[in-house]
């Protein structure tokens, strides 16, 4: 039917892109990238990662000999010309039963560690737990340490070697709290408290992200969790608690009297000024690195350009456009990168 | 004749000439409506597992045995029962090509059929005026009313689809030949029959 | 119903047969399968240039090519387009042309019925579609989650425009669901067992099952969202004590049948075309229509491993994890016994047999992908991320749609009389398997480094750069391979090759009769022997048996006698008076009344339109 050599052509044509990827991906198949979830840093991901590795390591070779298997019967039975019909053989009952027994058998392989960690994972929490609650809103994340009393948003920090137990609610639609680095996610969902228990075995800044389309800046909604080495967890729990700093800068203490004079603070607390609880706790925004859902970095600029129009760097944000001029902002930031 | 038996020979299974009954035997709108309704199951299997799912949660508001008027609601069970048994007595007038009671059990059907949506109407209407309860009051109404009123939905379009038939009746369009289409209706009316026997149960009688 | 035009005085026998009028009116299944077929085509390129404008924004990071809105507004359509409005009418545009000729009908049971489904299925795209015309394009997903479809944070009208042309999609899925039950199950031709039917028939019984059973599942949650948004229910409404979760669980009750709805019809597909360029039977036949059957019945168990992520608990993740990697057992089983089919076989290597073969690569490895999926732990990190996604398109275009174009190459020379260009189509598929794999392979690796699914842009410094570039290059080069296969069908209506009944020396009735067929399809009803029929009558059945007799060629008189229903135009009225009664929710009670008339209206006189009193017959 068709000539041997125009088959030959799109296979080395395949064969040499997929070459060439491969060859590019020498270079762009990094694993250890920021949100991976193949190397993990905590016991939950530890745990999945193993049932990964299992799973995948059949599945690749079931792969390979399968379409091995396919390639090797094109190739072989191959129609020549004046061939008869072939003989017209309608199954194999042995052959299909053993088939059918095998695969089988290679899916108990999986459940069997699967519904071992299942149960594992989601044991009843400890009373030696620390227990974050985590509230998932339109588009931002707010942490909570009720044994502390601790309040912030975008940023949780928690000690490495210390089994924590996420609480998961929020107040509007169904959000997701994912952080690869540490482990599967789950999802918030108004109406219930959820919980993630998991405990973080390597020091670092990991990024986490809302893994359940929520609407319109859904791509913002980020966080990081900050695993603390040993010891320092503390002193950061001991910042938190402190009362706000007084600014020292004129700039900023002009943005104090700002902040007190405008509807800034019906939404935000700023503890012993301001006790809005739509937004996040800025009492100690200046310890924090990113804000706006953690999709931004906590520049004077940046914070400038947020606070005169936030709807500009993030869409659909829920905070108003105060009409605040340029000066004002710059003042309202210096002051809110005061509050260490 | 030639054609006959070719197409005796050719293996034509239909044993009358009638189109409509096919393969099994059986006659190709029966089949369909069967069909259709173990689709309709399904339709109020999710209906009532809402109700289920959602029994007990509401917060505030009147609750099922605040508002039930089981007496009202049994006479209305009674009522649809009864509208069955007319309705294959329909079927039966008309095997015997007896239009007279064909039209009068058909009627009866309709009517009572009627009846019960009636009777559904003042449950609705005394549920939303004196005892508060309303599609929007709490997860009882949204999903009493939803449940019911599919159902009375469903009993409204049978009537209207066996008075259509009496209609045809009258001007003298429908005859024994036509029985299947009768039957088909009688197949949804029961299914619809069983299906208030289920709410009725679930919704009504169980704690 | 077939009907006798002796008793309708005036009404022709042969209708015209050209013209738009023809086309508006027509009852035949095969032309109502071209309807399907070239409209699903149209959206599909609508839901294929949706994906481009998406792979446009995400090549490179930061972009802003689309603002956020428009491209939740993207991926909703895409989705929705491409499930609801490309690969099921796809399907169900073979389901019209061959489902009558592999059984040896003349058409299907109700062909009115038929239309209607076409023409509701037009209306219910068009309308989803006029969303865009209104800047209210749906943005909720195509699965449309609550609470953020409900009025308190979706105010606008995008999600009714959804809701509602769900609906009108769902009557027409349904409505053509119970009439193809009905046609296969009772029109069947003499000796046609139902061991004995093709399996693409088989298939297609499945699928129909699965459509009629599961579709009231989304109907309801619908009508349950409908409700909340329109008249004050609570049905997703936390503070009220309802629970998010309903509308997840009724979804996938409905979604995951619907998955096995996509893929049966190209299994069917891939299980006819292989036999025929193996020019060997199908290997273990039963086998896998009893996998076809276990897969039907048993995707009704498994929805929640949509949910592993909502918290469930143990005992149900387990459950579901289990079951779903048990029902894995009877969709894996049936790519053995399609590489057993070409084992020992003549293949011949067409355009139709690339694009099965290449089915058979790529849903292996959507497959397998989904097997990783069915681990609860594992699939926590895989789930909204491009893993996922990944996983999908291959078992859904790597699996459905090259089945679908196996099954246009295959089956084009039956419909329009001429065979589709094997050159052009070497080349579409060459295209399309490197376009398609450069697509999506990179996406398991974006998936495991983390990138989530649904997200307009991303950070530049996370490292899923480079391969959301290659990405997107990929998808161009589908496009490029899509433009090849336009040009290909365009070109085959002028000078494409005559093809003839046979021209791939195939298996199954349909290539008994002329290419196109006539609109009675048989001039006489075939008596069947066996699976595989035109096969026994041409070569015996491979062991010695002689080959089973030809019918015997029908006389003139014989042919004249068949009588074929006529046109009608109450299905397309009775289409658009639904269409206005639904659509005046977002206009006015008054046309909900109006059009609800209209439709009781339409309703009875497509009912009563062949009704006469007959003859007492005996």
């Amino acid at each position: 039917m068709t000539k041997p050599a125009s088959r030959l052509a799109p296979s080395l044509l395949l064969l040499g892109v997929i070459a060439l990827s491969a060859g590019c991906g020498a270079v762009g198949w990094d694993w250890d990238t920021k949100m991976t979830t193949v190397i993990p840093k905590s016991d939950f991901g530890r745990m999945t990662h193993d049932i990964f590795m299992l799973i995948s390591w059949w599945t690749l070779g079931i792969f390979i000999l399968v379409e091995a298997g396919l390639v090797y019967a094109c190739w072989r039975f191959r129609d020549r010309p004046g061939a008869p019909i072939p003989k017209q053989v309608h199954g194999h009952t042995i052959l299909e039963v053993s088939w059918t027994i095998a695969f089988a058998a290679i899916l108990v392989i999986f459940a069997v560690p699967t519904v071992r960690v299942i149960f594992k994972t989601q044991e009843a929490p400890a009373a030696t737990d620390l227990r974050v609650d985590v509230v998932g809103r339109q588009w931002w994340w707010e942490f909570r340490y009720p044994g502390q009393g601790v309040v912030t948003a975008n940023e949780a920090h928690i000690p490495v070697g210390q089994t924590v137990a996420f609480h998961l609610h929020g107040p509007d639609v169904i959000h997701s709290f994912w952080v690869p680095q540490l482990g599967g996610k789950r999802d918030v969902v108004p109406g219930r408290v959820n919980r993630v228990t998991l405990t973080p075995e390597v020091p670092g800044e990991y990024i986490g992200q809302c893994a359940e389309y929520c609407g319109m800046s859904h791509a913002n909604m980020r966080f990081r969790v900050i695993v603390h080495a040993k010891g320092d967890w503390e002193q950061w729990v001991a910042a938190q608690k402190a009362p706000p700093v007084d600014p020292k800068e004129e700039l900023a203490q002009k943005g104090k009297e700002i902040f007190s004079q405008s509807a800034c603070m019906g939404c935000h607390t700023i503890a012993g000024t301001s006790a809005g609880i739509l937004g996040p706790n800025l009492t100690h925004f200046g310890s924090r690195k990113t804000f706006g859902g953690a999709s931004m970095t906590s520049t004077p600029e940046n914070l400038a350009k947020w606070v005169e129009n936030p709807g500009h760097m993030k869409p659909g944000v829920l905070m108003p456009n105060l009409g605040m001029r340029e000066e004002q902002s710059k003042a309202l930031a210096a002051y809110l990168l005061s509050l260490k | 004749m030639a054609s006959h038996d070719a197409h005796a020979a050719a293996g034509a299974h239909a044993v009358h000439h009638d189109p409509n009954i096919g393969t099994t035997g059986l006659d190709n709108r029966k089949v369909g409506m069967w069909i259709f309704l173990g689709s309709d199951c399904m339709f109020f299997g999710s209906l009532i597992g809402t109700y289920l799912s959602y029994k007990g949660k509401s917060v505030g508001g009147p609750g099922p045995h605040d508002v039930f008027n089981i007496p009202l609601t049994s006479e209305s069970a009674a009522v649809l029962l009864l509208s069955s048994l007319t309705m294959v007595l329909a079927l039966a007038a008309l095997e015997k090509s007896d239009h007279k009671w064909t039209g009068r059990w058909l009627l009866a059907t309709a009517l009572l059929g009627a009846h019960f949506v009636g009777n559904q109407v003042y449950e609705f209407y005394t549920f939303a005026v004196h005892d508060g309860l309303r599609l929007s009051t709490n997860l009882f109404g949204s999903t009493f009313f939803t449940l019911t009123g599919f159902h009375g939905a469903h009993v409204t379009g049978g009537v209207i689809w066996l008075m259509g038939l009496w209609w045809q009746l009258k001007r003298g369009r429908l005859n024994k030949s036509d029985y299947t289409k009768v039957e088909i209706a009688g197949l949804y009316w029961h299914f619809v029959d069983i299906v208030w026997i289920a709410i009725f149960t679930i919704i009504y009688l169980i704690p | 119903m077939a009907t006798h035009a002796a008793f309708m005085p005036g009404v022709k026998k042969e209708a015209a047969y050209t013209g738009v009028w023809s086309w508006i009116t027509t009852v035949d299944h095969k032309r109502i399968g071209i309807l399907y077929g070239v409209t699903a085509f149209i959206f599909f390129l609508m839901g294929g240039i949706e994906a481009l404008i998406m792979r446009a924004q995400l090549a490179r990071p930061d972009n802003n090519l689309v603002s956020a809105q428009t491209f939740n507004e993207l991926f909703t359509m895409h989705g929705t387009t491409m499930v609801f409005l490309a690969i099921m009418p796809l399907s169900a545009a073979f389901f019209n042309f061959m489902i009558p000729l592999q059984i040896g009908a003349r058409d299907v049971a109700f062909p009115r019925l038929n239309a209607l489904s076409y023409w509701i299925f037009l209306c219910g795209g068009l309308f989803i579609n006029s969303s865009f015309l209104f800047a209210a394009a749906p943005d909720g997903g195509w699965f449309g989650y609550a609470t953020l479809t409900t009025r308190q944070f979706s105010p606008g009208h995008s999600i009714d425009f959804w809701m509602l042309g769900l609906q009108i999609l769902g009557i027409a899925s349904m409505l053509a669901g119970f009439n193809f039950i009905v046609t296969i199950v009772n029109m069947r031709a003499p000796g046609m067992t139902l061991m004995r039917m093709p399996v693409f028939i088989w298939m297609s019984l499945v699928v129909q099952f699965l459509v009629v059973l599961a579709f009231p599942a989304i109907t309801v949650a619908l009508i349950l969202l409908m409700f909340d948004r329109f008249f004050g229910t609570l049905f997703f409404a936390p503070a009220a004590g309802a629970d998010p979760l309903l509308w997840q669980h009724l979804f996938w009750i409905f979604g995951h049948p619907e998955v096995y709805i996509l893929i049966l019809p190209a299994m069917g597909i891939v299980s006819e075309v292989l036999p025929t360029f193996a020019r060997k039977p199908l290997f273990g036949a039963p086998v896998v229509i009893y996998s076809g059957i276990m897969i039907g019945f048993f995707g009704f168990g498994v929805w929640s491993h949509h949910m592993f992520s909502v918290g469930m608990g143990p005992v149900a993740d387990a459950a579901f994890s289990i079951a779903t990697m048990l029902i894995a057992v009877p969709t894996g089983v049936k790519i053995l016994n399609w590489i057993s089919t070409l084992w020992g076989g003549s293949i011949r290597f067409t355009s139709a047999m690339l694009f099965s073969l290449g089915f058979i690569a790529m849903f292996t490895m959507g497959g397998l992908s989904g097997v990783m999926h069915a681990s609860p732990p594992v699939d926590l990190q895989q789930t909204d991320t491009y893993f996922v996604v990944a996983h999908f398109h291959y078992v859904l275009f790597g699996g459905s749609i090259f089945g679908l174009f196996s099954g246009f190459y295959y089956w084009w020379p039956k419909m329009t009389g001429r065979l589709l260009d094997e050159r052009l189509g070497k080349l579409h598929f060459w295209l399309m398997m490197l376009g398609f794999n450069m697509t999506f392979f990179p996406q398991h690796y974006l998936g495991l480094i983390g990138m989530p699914r649904r997200i307009y842009t991303y950070a530049g410094d996370l490292g899923w750069n480079f391969w959301n570039m290659v990405s997107s290059i990929g998808a161009f080069i589908i496009a490029l391979s899509i433009l090849v296969f336009i040009i290909n069908a365009f070109k085959t209506r002028r000078s494409g090759q005559v093809a003839g009944p046979d021209p791939w020396d195939a298996r199954t009735l349909e290539w008994a009769i002329p290419s196109p067929p006539p609109i009675y399809n048989f001039a006489a009803i075939p008596t069947v022997h066996g699976r595989d029929e035109l096969w026994l009558q041409k070569h015996g059945d491979g062991h010695g048996g002689a080959p089973t007799p030809r019918p015997a060629t029908p006389t003139a008189q014989e042919i004249a006698a068949i009588h074929m229903p006529p046109p009608s135009y109450w299905p397309i009225l009775l289409a658009l008076a639904l269409t206005f009664m639904l659509s005046g929710l977002l206009i006015s009670t008054y046309q909900i009344i109006a059009g609800g008339l209209l439709v009781l209206y339409c309703m009875f006189k497509f009912a009563l339109e062949y009704h006469r009193p007959a003859q007492e017959t005996h």
